[in-house]
C-alpha cells in the first residue's frame, strides 16, 4: 500500500500520522512537500496532517488551498483518490472545496486541548470499517477552530446521506449539541468529522493518530469481535 | 497604473462570532454597558494594476469564505479626499 501525506509550512502532526500509518498500514508515508506540483504516481492513500499550516494566516487553511500541490490533491481526490485530513488537514480539505462546510471558531472562545469522547456514524468507509456504527473511540483534540458550520440545507444533506463520520459524545455516549460536555466546541449537530458524498475523502478534528492502542477504551465491544488495540482504524480495501 | 484597494471582509450576519462575543464580555470589565452586537471583520488593502474582475476572485477564492465572509471592494483615491465603493 503506497501512503502519502503532504507537509505545507507549518504542519506539525506529520510525525504522529508516520507512526500511526507504519503502525496500522505497515507503510511508511512518502513525505510530499506542499512546493512539490505533482503527487507521486499510484498513490493509495494521501494524508493531510494537523498543524499550523502558514500559521493559520488569514483563516486556517486558507493560504494551503493555494499552494502548489493541491491541484493534484484535487484532481486525486476527484478522481476517487483516498484522502485523509486531520484536523488543519480538514480544514484545508474544506477551503479547497473537496469537503463542504468551514471549521470556525470554537463557541468557547478558547482553544481545547483535552481527550473527547466520538461515536462512530460511519462504519463503511476504509478508515472505519473494522468498528461498527454507534462504537465511542477516543482521541484528543487540540484546536481553536474546530466548530463545525454549513448552511443548513448541507448538514441536512450530510446527515441524509451518512456522510457524518464522528459525532462528539459524552463519555458515556450521549449525544447533546448544546452541552460541552458532550460537544466541545459547538460543531452542528455535534459533528466531528465528516465525508465527501463519494466517501473517498475524510475529514475529522480529533487526532486519532496519536492515541494508537489506547483509542478504544478496554471494554469497548469492538474488541470482543476481535480488534486489537492497534486495529483501531483498519484499512480493508 | 497602480490603484490602491482596500478590501473590508465580514462574517455573515448570522454566523457566529466568536470573538465579537468575546470583546462584548470584556466590555464588561471596562464598565461599558452601552454597547452590544461586536463583529469582528478583516481589512486587506493593497495596489494593484489588474482589473475590477481579478480582484473581485481574489477576494472570492482568497480573502475571503464565501461559506461564512461577505465583503466590499473600495478603491482608495490617493489624495485621500474621497473613496469609491465598487462593488459589494
Amino acid at each position: 500500500m503506497k501512503v502519502g501525506l503532504v507537509l505545507f509550512p507549518g504542519t506539525n502532526c506529520d510525525h504522529d500520522v508516520v507512526v500511526a500509518s507504519n503502525d496500522l498500514f505497515g507503510a511508511d508515508p512518502e513525505v510530499i512537500s506542499s512546493r512539490s506540483r505533482e503527487l507521486p504516481a499510484n498513490l493509495d492513500l494521501l494524508f493531510l496532517p494537523g498543524g499550523f499550516s502558514y500559521g493559520d494566516y488569514l483563516r486556517a487553511g486558507a493560504m494551503a488551498k493555494v499552494s502548489p500541490i493541491m491541484k493534484s490533491v484535487k484532481e486525486f481526490g476527484e478522481k476517487g483518490g483516498k484522502i485523509v485530513g486531520i484536523c488543519n488537514g480538514f480544514q484545508i480539505l474544506c477551503e479547497a472545496g473537496l469537503l463542504p462546510g468551514v471549521l470556525l471558531p470554537n463557541k468557547t472562545t478558547r482553544f481545547i486541548s483535552r481527550p473527547v469522547t466520538l461515536k462512530v456514524e460511519n462504519s463503511e468507509t476504509y478508515l472505519t470499517n473494522s468498528l461498527s456504527k454507534g462504537d465511542l473511540i477516543t482521541a484528543p483534540i487540540a484546536h481553536f477552530e474546530g466548530n463545525y458550520f454549513a448552511a443548513p440545507e448541507v448538514i441536512k444533506e450530510l446527515e441524509e446521506n451518512n456522510q457524518v463520520l464522528f459525532r462528539y459524545c459524552s463519555s458515556e455516549g450521549e449525544v447533546n449539541h448544546e452541552d460541552p460536555n458532550c460537544n466541545p466546541n459547538g460543531s452542528a449537530n455535534s459533528i466531528a468529522g465528516i465525508t465527501n458524498a463519494k466517501g473517498n475523502i475524510l475529514g475529522f478534528m480529533p487526532h486519532p493518530e496519536r492515541a494508537i492502542g489506547v483509542g478504544v477504551p478496554l471494554d469497548n465491544p469492538a474488541y470482543e469481535r476481535g480488534a486489537s488495540r492497534s486495529e483501531l482504524f483498519s484499512y480493508q480495501g | 497604473m497602480s490603484e490602491k484597494y482596500r478590501v473590508i471582509v465580514q462574517l455573515k450576519s448570522g454566523v457566529l462570532d466568536v470573538q465579537g462575543k468575546a470583546i462584548e464580555s470584556s466590555l464588561g470589565e471596562l464598565g461599558v454597558d452601552t454597547v452590544s452586537d461586536v463583529r469582528v471583520g478583516r481589512v486587506v488593502e493593497f495596489s494593484a494594476s489588474s482589473g475590477d474582475d481579478e480582484i473581485k476572485k481574489l477576494c472570492d477564492e482568497l480573502f475571503s469564505n464565501p461559506v461564512i465572509e461577505d465583503y466590499t471592494i473600495e478603491k482608495i483615491a490617493s489624495e485621500k479626499i474621497a473613496s469609491e465603493r465598487i462593488t459589494s
